[in-house]
């Protein structure tokens, strides 16, 4: 399932947040989505996800999503969003339960992500017992489970210290090298954004715009540490938001 | 100008980060009592407290002996009892659901609240005539002065604590698909519960308090009967040995929901 986005605006009362968006965002592919704080990057996720409706233009799947699939599109969110009062487990089931998957066909769904996310001893642990990497992790399991067609990541790893940030980041890449899936990435951080990214949008400072859709042809997984293409990536993304960052920041102190 | 870090004199950093972290010890409170307890029996023995002033402890516990081993202390407090019960569970669960209501739809939140607002500062006990005219001078009024006076405190405390319930985990259930009711089942519920739970502290012992205030009327049994009666008659041993059940009555309750809230709130960090 494809998503295509045609001429997206969008108005909080009379402030434009967004304008004339367009973007494709293919099957099997990670558009990663960056910008200057406050561009409205997150506000473009929650619409793409159907949390929140444009002002104008149109959000499009394109395709069916495929049979199994229980939630089409599913959210990772920056701080995880996990039920305190339930286990890892209970977490996972949640989102089963209101499917009606529940005994031996939850449990093997859930077995699988867990394995899938390297948390198989944690089943039985309650969020404040993990550290803020393998509640990420939880919340990616959670994700996984319910199948999605499209994964809506808003800054999942943002919260995270930069170490625990890296290991995520190898994860994600394995996750994706083992079973390819459609993602919208969202981050301030270009390193992530270059690591992660098929195709990375940058948007300009409010109201956001498309600035340029860079393309990464390097496969996820030759994309090591200090690569010298994406240290020349990285540093271009950079140039093209140091003034709009500039901007931003001094926009604040007048507002 | 030269060297200044090898002269003057060598001390250690002063601590300033002492205090304000207070934690529980278990016997202080004890102490604290038996303490006061045995300053009254010294003070009442020795005559410099006169019997009118403070009754002695020695002889409240004997009136409780007596009150035990006549039998008339269940018969005084199972009638208590149930309708403290009666009364507080049906004020809770009354309350608790009108302020989950109040909490989740805009109408029942403008509707109501002024009027809860309205309700909470009237003194229950004032409204006891009205309520014997209403449900009769037996149990029925009893139950509906306790139940009325805990529900208001439930209802402000449960829309509180709905509304403090994060946005972020209900967000998360509707970009799930999860349906209306078992967002509100599976995350408004248990994320408004310890809101609710330190509400219902405050309810019961408001409830206790109002046992005393409903037994003033038409009741022959009654650990707030018998309070009353005591009292009219100026009996300070026996006025002292209801004072004491009731106390003894709190303690109880609160170290309930005590249980309650270890088991339910497992979670809390």
């Amino acid at each position: 399932m494809d998503i295509r986005l045609s001429g997206v605006s969008h108005f909080y009362d009379q402030t434009e947040v967004l304008r004339d968006i367009s973007i494709e965002i293919p099957s099997g592919q990670i558009v990663c989505i960056v910008g200057p704080s406050g561009c409205g990057k997150s506000t473009l996720l929650r619409l793409i996800g159907g949390l929140e409706r444009p002002s104008a233009g149109d959000i499009l799947q394109i395709g069916t999503p495929p049979a199994n699939c229980l939630n089409p599109l599913t959210y990772i969110f920056q701080d995880f969003a996990l039920l305190p009062w339930r286990t890892v487990r209970g977490n996972i089931s949640l989102v089963l339960e209101d499917h009606d998957i529940r005994g031996k066909d939850a449990d093997d769904i859930i077995r699988d992500v867990l394995a899938r996310t390297k948390l198989s001893d944690f089943a039985e642990a309650l969020p404040k017992q993990l550290s803020g990497g393998m509640k990420q992790r939880v919340a990616i399991a959670r994700a996984l489970a319910v199948n999605p067609a499209v994964m809506l990541m808003d800054e999942p790893l943002s919260a995270l210290d930069s170490q625990t940030r890296e290991l995520l980041m190898d994860d994600l890449v394995n996750l994706w090298t083992r079973t390819p899936f459609t993602a919208v990435y969202v981050t301030h951080n270009l390193a992530e954004a270059v690591r992660l990214g098929h195709s990375i949008v940058v948007m300009s400072r409010r109201p956001g715009e498309i600035r340029e859709i860079v393309k990464l042809d390097t496969p996820l997984d030759q994309r090591g540490l200090g690569d010298a293409e994406m240290e020349e990536k990285q540093k271009y993304l950079w140039q093209l938001m140091r003034e709009e960052a500039q901007a931003a920041d001094a926009e604040l102190i007048h507002v | 100008m030269s060297d200044p870090l090898n002269t003057g004199e060598i001390r250690t950093v002063p601590f300033r980060g002492g205090g304000f972290a207070p934690v529980s010890i278990r016997w202080i409170g004890l102490v604290v009592f038996v303490t006061l307890l045995v300053l009254a029996e010294i003070g009442t023995q020795t005559g410099f407290i006169t019997p009118l002033t403070l009754p002695k402890p020695s002889d409240v516990l004997k009136t409780f002996g007596e009150l035990y081993s006549s039998g008339l202390l269940w018969k005084h407090l199972s009638v208590s009892l149930s309708r403290l019960i009666v009364g507080a569970a049906l004020g809770a669960s009354v309350g608790i659901a009108v302020g989950v209501m109040i909490g989740l739809f805009s109408y029942v939140r403008a509707g109501l609240v002024p009027l809860v607002a309205a309700l909470f500062p009237i003194p229950k006990i004032a409204l006891l005539p009205l309520f014997v005219i209403w449900f009769g001078i037996d149990e029925g009024s009893k139950y509906a002065l306790i139940a009325f006076g805990t529900f208001t405190p439930t209802v402000v405390a449960t829309y509180g604590a709905v509304d403090n319930v994060d946005r972020g985990l209900i967000r998360m259930g509707q970009s799930f698909n999860l349906s209306w009711w078992s967002i509100v089942r599976k995350i408004v519920l248990p994320g408004a519960m310890p809101g609710i739970l330190s509400g219902l502290r405050i309810s019961l012992a408001i409830a206790i308090i109002l046992l005393v205030a409903a037994e003033m009327l038409g009741a022959e049994y009654g650990i707030g009967a018998y309070i009353l009666e005591a009292g009219s008659l100026y009996d300070l041993e026996r006025l002292f040995a209801g004072v004491t059940i009731l106390s003894i009555l709190g303690v109880t309750l609160s170290i309930c929901i005590g249980m309650i809230e270890r088991r339910l709130l497992r979670w809390r960090v």
